[in-house]
């Protein structure tokens, strides 16, 4: 957490990470506690029916934060409850994150492990969950060592198990470690993943929140998602709503962040719908020495480019969508003028191709071939008609058109740079006759 | 899903392995059983199992399949297409240590050209291959959440950045 401590200065502004202000991490239970921990668990099974904190939390209209910006109280309530929903429910946490340029789960998996479980335990008890499962990625090792001594404390101290603080309720949480591949963080995909199959996706409906995981209703929330709730059940709605102190009208605080040749890459926790450029200008610092922006995806590789005369929209959901791209993951990465696009987006392209999960065809083969042109343009060695024939590839990766969303994402990068920098893709078809650079 | 993609090995050499049998040394069957025991499905242990058998072997070897199989109930194509699926299980030996070389687009900004040419020079190898003495495997990998450090490596379950392509030769005498 690169911020200062000034914009950190009270836990009623910073809900995500107020615990770390002058702290490296908060890691064991007895810290956790005497900083307010499992307050807000202790409040909700005392006083609070699930009902009533699916309530609040939907009041609050917190969005999920994984990329999609679903609102999470939303997706509680279409878990069936009462006597005779199904005796087995399951919570998911999403915390596979491997979206290129996405590094804020990673701080509160490492650095809040209890925050999470509090979340995700009051999560579970407002659905009524029988256990739930943490899905991290392999390559997590420390996140994996930290969460796994915070179950075992939570464990120890009632907060997980049988009948917690006496409410009569029941619930565990497992860590389940990922083994690669970037798909894994498709919900779907995710909870084939989880159920020992190929991390395909499934066809939605049935939404997993009716038959998810081993066919039973089951929750995924993004970790930063579940690392909310605590503090809303704790504060209330109408508190959590005013974080955005008036700059968009969504509700709370994000973790924002910058990468890219910046001058202080980092990630931090700011009012939703603080701008672009406060992002990129203050708190990142500007470019580097001697470099220009010259675009910015707003939240990892499966978003749209936006360019410098963006950044004083605000990062928030709607203002981006409208704007032609999409939060996603809210961590912006900046590129430079001295980068090439082609070259950009060909690393890009790269990733998604890899990452196909290779169900379907449009994706599995679509993708190489995006691959394959745009390293031809890349070496100046493009022919005419290339530009066309990407053109047309994004359209048939569009939404709608493949299994699940991994394709349409993998274009968005690929359509803006087209649409914006057209030129330098131009440059790099071989020769071109007068008539076609004109025409 | 159960025995497409089965690209490596072939059908011959599975038959042969599952002759040779494979044998669980007993901390590895204790961790996979208990690895079951977190799930409804011991199906859900798949995944476990095989990252269990690499942690104790390096790589998960071919006869170990059908015996994870066996031992979770499933048939030994879906513990194949399982293993053939994920990218981070190693179906040949690797080296003493693993490289993760994050190529996402950040560290692409950053540097990474730089730093994966210093690599291949260093260790004489390609991405995909191991150096001669069996020390090192170089592999490419997707971004590692740590992209205001770029560029970035893990090498075992360590992360650096950002490295330097000048620094690599230092960092590496680390791992003998
Ligand atoms: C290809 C692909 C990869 C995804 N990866 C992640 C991920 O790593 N982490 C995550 O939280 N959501 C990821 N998502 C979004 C999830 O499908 C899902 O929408 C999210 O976990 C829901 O959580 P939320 O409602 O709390 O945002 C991914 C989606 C797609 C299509
Ligand atoms: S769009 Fe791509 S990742 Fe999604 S199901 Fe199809 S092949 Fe798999
Ligand atoms: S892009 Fe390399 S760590 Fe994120």
């Amino acid at each position: 957490m690169s911020a200062g401590a000034d914009i950190r200065t009270s836990p009623e502004t910073h809900p995500l990470t107020w615990r770390l202000r002058g702290r490296e991490a908060v890691t064991e239970l007895a810290d956790y506690e005497a900083l307010d921990g499992y307050a807000a668990l202790r409040l909700a099974l005392t006083e609070l029916s699930p009902g009533d904190v699916t309530q609040r939390v939907k009041d609050s209209n917190l969005r999920g934060r994984g990329g999609a910006g679903f609102p999470a109280g939303i997706k509680w309530s279409l878990v069936p409850m009462g006597a005779d929903a199904p005796r087995q429910k399951y919570l998911v946490c999403n915390a596979d994150e491997m979206e290129p340029g996405t590094f804020k789960d990673r701080l509160l998996l490492e650095r809040l492990p209890h925050q999470l479980l509090e979340g995700m335990i009051l999560t579970g008890y407002a659905i009524q969950a029988s256990r739930g499962y943490i899905f991290l990625r392999g390559e997590y090792v420390l996140a994996t060592q930290r969460l796994e001594q915070a179950l075992t404390q939570a464990r120890q101290a009632g907060y997980l198990g049988e009948t917690i603080l006496g409410s009569g309720w029941s619930f565990d949480l497992f860590v389940h470690t990922g083994a690669g591949r970037y798909i894994c963080g498709e919900e779907t995909a995710l909870i084939n993943s989880l159920e020992g199959r190929r991390a395909n996706p499934r066809a939605k409906p049935p939404f997993p929140q009716i038959a998810g995981l081993w066919g039973k209703p089951t929750v995924v929330n993004n970790c930063e998602t579940l690392n909310c709730i605590p503090a809303i059940v704790r504060h209330g709605a109408e508190w959590f709503k005013g974080l955005s102190q008036g700059r968009s009208p969504d509700s709370g605080t994000k973790l924002y962040g910058a990468s890219g040749r910046v001058q202080r890459p980092g990630v931090w926790e700011l009012p939703i719908g603080t701008t672009a450029r406060e992002l990129l200008e203050e708190h990142a610092g500007g470019m580097r020495e001697g470099l220009a922006l010259k675009a910015w995806l707003p939240g990892g590789a499966s978003t749209d480019f936006l360019l410098p005369s963006h950044l004083d929209l605000a990062m928030d959901y709607d203002t981006i969508m409208k704007a032609g791209s999409r939060m996603g993951t809210g961590l912006m990465m900046a590129v430079d003028d001295r980068q090439s696009m082609v070259s950009v987006v060909r690393n890009l392209e790269t990733f998604f191709a890899r990452e196909s999960c290779g169900w379907c065809t449009p994706c599995r083969d679509g993708l190489p071939w995006t691959v394959k042109l745009l390293s031809a343009l890349e070496r100046g060695e493009g022919e005419l008609g290339d530009l066309e024939i990407l053109a047309q590839i994004a359209r048939q990766l569009g939404p709608g058109k493949t299994f699940c969303a991994h394709a349409p994402g993998a274009i968005e990068p690929l359509q803006s740079a087209l649409k914006y920098f057209r030129e330098e893709f131009e440059r790099g078809i071989a020769a071109p006759p007068a008539a076609a650079i004109n025409g | 899903m159960s025995t497409d993609n089965l690209s490596r090995p072939t059908a011959s050499l599975i038959a042969s392995d599952r002759r040779c049998g494979f044998v669980f040394t007993d901390a590895e069957r204790e961790a996979i059983e208990h690895e079951i025991g977190h799930y409804e499905d011991s199906r859900a242990a798949s995944i476990g199992a095989l990252k269990i058998v690499q942690e104790s072997r390096g790589w998960v070897p071919d006869a170990a399949i059908p015996a994870i199989g066996q031992l979770i109930g499933i048939p030994a194509s879906d513990v194949e297409g399982v293993a053939t699926f994920y990218s981070l299980i190693f179906r040949q030996p690797v080296g003493r240590h693993v490289i993760k070389v994050c190529d996402s687009i950040a560290c692409f900004l950053t540097g990474y050209d730089e730093l994966a040419a210093a690599l291949r020079a260093e260790l004489g190898v390609e991405f995909g291959q191991t150096t001669a003495d069996g020390r090192f495997t170089l592999l490419p990998i997707c971004c590692l959440g740590n992209c205001d450090k770029g560029p970035t490596l893990m090498i075992d379950d360590d992360l650096h950045g950002p490295v330097e392509p000048s620094g690599v030769r230092v960092l590496l005498e680390a791992y003998p």
